[in-house]
């Protein structure tokens, strides 16, 4: 029997059945594109997050107050809430470990903010010039604090975009406008330069004070929340990490490093919980997704069975008339990678138009892997091929009179 | 040639077994015309099938061409089936979703011919049926009872098989288109020299053919030469 012919007869069977043979098709299409588009938001994910972490600074090692807790717990929960970090702290490190390449130690707090008209509650950063060093922050218009600011403790604000648009409008003129911050007039004198980004690691939603004036009118004392620190290089951020770690344990009397006071984070670190929260995430969204390629196999899988079954009879003509085992093996295989093969194609058209829309319309950046489709149309041929042909050669092996009487 | 030997088939349902042949013997040589007779429950397409290779005796033996047809494979069998036989089922056994035309071409697609081959002897064996041209391109649930059997005729006349057997072939047929039919068999058997075994219940047809053998219970009850044999 010739290719044509196998062919032939594959989609005049195909077609005698149209609507199961496209609902089959549906269900296959549904179950390999949301596959598909799932691992394509969870990937992403993961590359928004890394790029987000990426841009916090380069060879950022941070230093905050309170128990080490693990790295998991520290990225997700409130930090700055003990009190055991002092400026002076920050100016021993900076003394005593080498290869720096700057600190900026902070004071951080949420503060309601006016400016006539709006109201608004954001995150307020008091810290030094450094800061747009270790953090990578680029000012787009006015400048940044100086040390001069820090010295004398003046009342001046530097505001990121978003801040910009809640109190001022988009675009809006603010340098020399004033802001309240806890009731008290802030001048501004910069505007940070939009990182882009959302949620995670935005810095576009502060609002930065000189570290001496938060501490004098807002916290009210001499700690502070955070220490940032780059390092030189990318090869020295651990044993810098692991001095400053001796450093503070020294001047805090804590012979038992488990007991310290205070936790250290690199940028490493926080890229690992990160990349092991948004793998959760992937994993999560595939088994959804694969729960409906499941179901779309067993779509498959029924068609197949019941068009065996059903065709039994077919079977038995079939080899009344001479044809062989393999001449009805080959054509069920056939009819079940065709149909795989189609709703396979479409499944991947379909999703990545999918992962297209929602990255084009700005839901979520998505990233659609070759591995996603691959596994996806490979599960679906499995199947089809499985569920398809062993009925197939089952029926195929009876006798032409057995499967003529079949019913 | 056939040759049974003590030829039993017995049907093991879930609850009864139906002995169905219970020790059948006869030869049949190459260009013989044989009339099969008998009641209804009689084994007579019992017989046909395990003739024709569809199925295989419980116990006994079956040789055609000299050849144990039990002891050859799935392949080997389909080989004869494709090559030697053609089989004029009692109920017919058209595909359904397939035109006339595919249904008859359908042997010659096993047997490897080339398309246009194909269309052309399909064609003819269905003209030597007497079907009109005009059905060729129906489907078969669109057709007459009398127009399904012609066509059932035609497929296994298309591969010019050696041994022609047929259940009830004229059956569905008023007695004119009848006589058209047995004329071809008669045709076939003088000119061509085919094997014809054909089983019917009556014995105006059976005259057609130059034995009749007739079987009852599933045993051969008498087993005879025809000598009023008619002609057409
Ligand atoms: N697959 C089967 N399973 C069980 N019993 C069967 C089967 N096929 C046939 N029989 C039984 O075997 C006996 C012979 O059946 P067969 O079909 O050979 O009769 P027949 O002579 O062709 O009758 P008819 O003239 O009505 O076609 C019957 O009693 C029938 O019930
Ligand atoms: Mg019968």
């Amino acid at each position: 029997m010739s290719l044509i012919d196998i062919l032939e007869e594959t989609f005049s069977a195909l077609l005698a059945n149209k609507v199961r043979t496209f609902l089959t098709i549906l269900g296959i299409v549904i179950g390999i594109s949301s596959v598909i588009a799932m691992l394509a938001i969870g990937q992403g994910a993961q590359g928004t997050i890394t790029d987000s972490i990426q841009s916090i600074g380069s060879n950022l090692i941070i230093v905050t107050p309170g128990a080490q807790r693990g790295v998991g717990i520290t990225v997700s929960g409130g930090r700055g809430t003990a009190k055991s970090l002092k400026l002076s702290d920050a100016t021993a490190i900076s003394q005593q470990v080498p290869s720096i390449a700057a600190i900026a130690p902070e004071v951080s707090g949420r503060y309601q903010i006016t400016a006539p008209g709006q109201n608004t509650n954001t995150q307020v950063v008091g810290t030094v010039p450094e800061y747009t060093t270790v953090k990578n922050l680029d000012i787009a218009e006015g400048s940044f604090i100086s040390s001069q600011n820090i010295d004398s403790a003046d009342k001046v604000a530097v505001i990121g975009p978003t801040v910009r648009d809640d109190l001022f409008g988009t675009d809006a003129e603010v340098i020399g406008q004033t802001i309240r911050i806890n009731k008290m007039e802030f001048k501004i004198i910069g505007l940070t330069a939009a990182k882009g980004g959302s949620g995670f690691g935005s810095q576009d939603n502060l609002i930065y004070i000189p570290l001496s004036t938060a501490q004098r009118y807002l916290s009210g004392d001499e700690y502070v929340t955070t220490i940032s620190v780059s390092a030189a290089s990318a090869d020295s951020t651990t044993a810098v990490q692991q001095a400053i770690t001796d450093l503070l344990l020294a001047r805090h009397n804590i012979a038992d490093p488990t007991l310290a006071d205070f936790s250290t984070m690199n940028q490493a670190d926080i890229a690992a919980t990160a990349t092991s929260v948004t793998q959760t995430f992937t994993i999560l969204l595939a088994a959804i997704a694969g729960i409906s390629l499941l179901v779309g196999g067993i779509g498959i899988m029924n068609m197949m069975l019941t068009t065996v079954t059903e065709r039994t009879r077919e079977i038995g003509l079939r080899k009344s008339i001479g044809a062989k085992k393999r001449d009805i093996s080959r054509q069920f295989l056939t009819e079940a990678v065709t149909l795989t093969l189609i709703s396979g194609l479409l499944g991947v058209i379909l999703g990545w138009a999918v992962s297209f829309g929602i990255s084009y319309f700005g839901v979520m950046q998505t990233r659609v892997s070759l591995s996603s489709i691959v596994l996806a149309v490979s599960v679906a041929a499995a199947i089809g091929i499985i569920f398809g042909y062993y009925p197939a050669k089952r029926a195929a092996s009876l006798n032409p009179i057995e499967a003529l009487r079949y019913e | 040639m056939i040759e049974v030997k003590n030829i039993t088939k017995t049907y093991a349902s879930a609850a009864v077994a139906t002995q169905a042949l219970k020790g059948v013997s006869f030869k049949i040589k190459d260009g013989e015309f044989v009339a099969i007779m008998g009641p209804s429950g009689s084994g007579k397409s019992t017989l046909m099938h395990i003739l024709g290779a569809l199925d295989i005796p419980s116990s006994g033996s079956y040789l055609l061409d000299g050849k144990d047809v039990s002891t050859l494979t799935d392949d080997e069998l389909a080989d004869i089936r494709k090559d030697k036989i053609g089989f004029v089922f009692q109920a017919f056994n058209l595909l359904p979703r397939a035109t006339v035309l595919r249904n008859v071409m359908l042997p010659l697609i096993y047997a490897g011919i080339e398309p246009v081959e194909r269309e052309k002897r399909a064609r003819a064996a269905l003209l030597a049926a007497g079907l009109d041209e005009e059905h060729f391109h129906h489907l078969s649930n669109q057709l007459s009872g009398g127009q399904i059997q012609r066509v059932a005729i035609a497929r296994a006349l298309v591969n010019n098989p050696s041994l022609i057997l047929a259940d009830e072939p004229t059956g569905n047929l008023d007695s004119k288109t009848g006589e058209i039919v047995l004329g071809t068999f008669q045709q076939l058997n003088r000119e061509k020299g085919r094997t014809i075994i054909l089983i019917t219940h009556e014995t105006d047809v059976a005259q057609h053919a130059a034995r009749i053998i007739v079987i009852k219970d599933g045993l051969i009850i008498s087993d005879r030469l025809n000598n009023q044999q008619k002609i057409i």
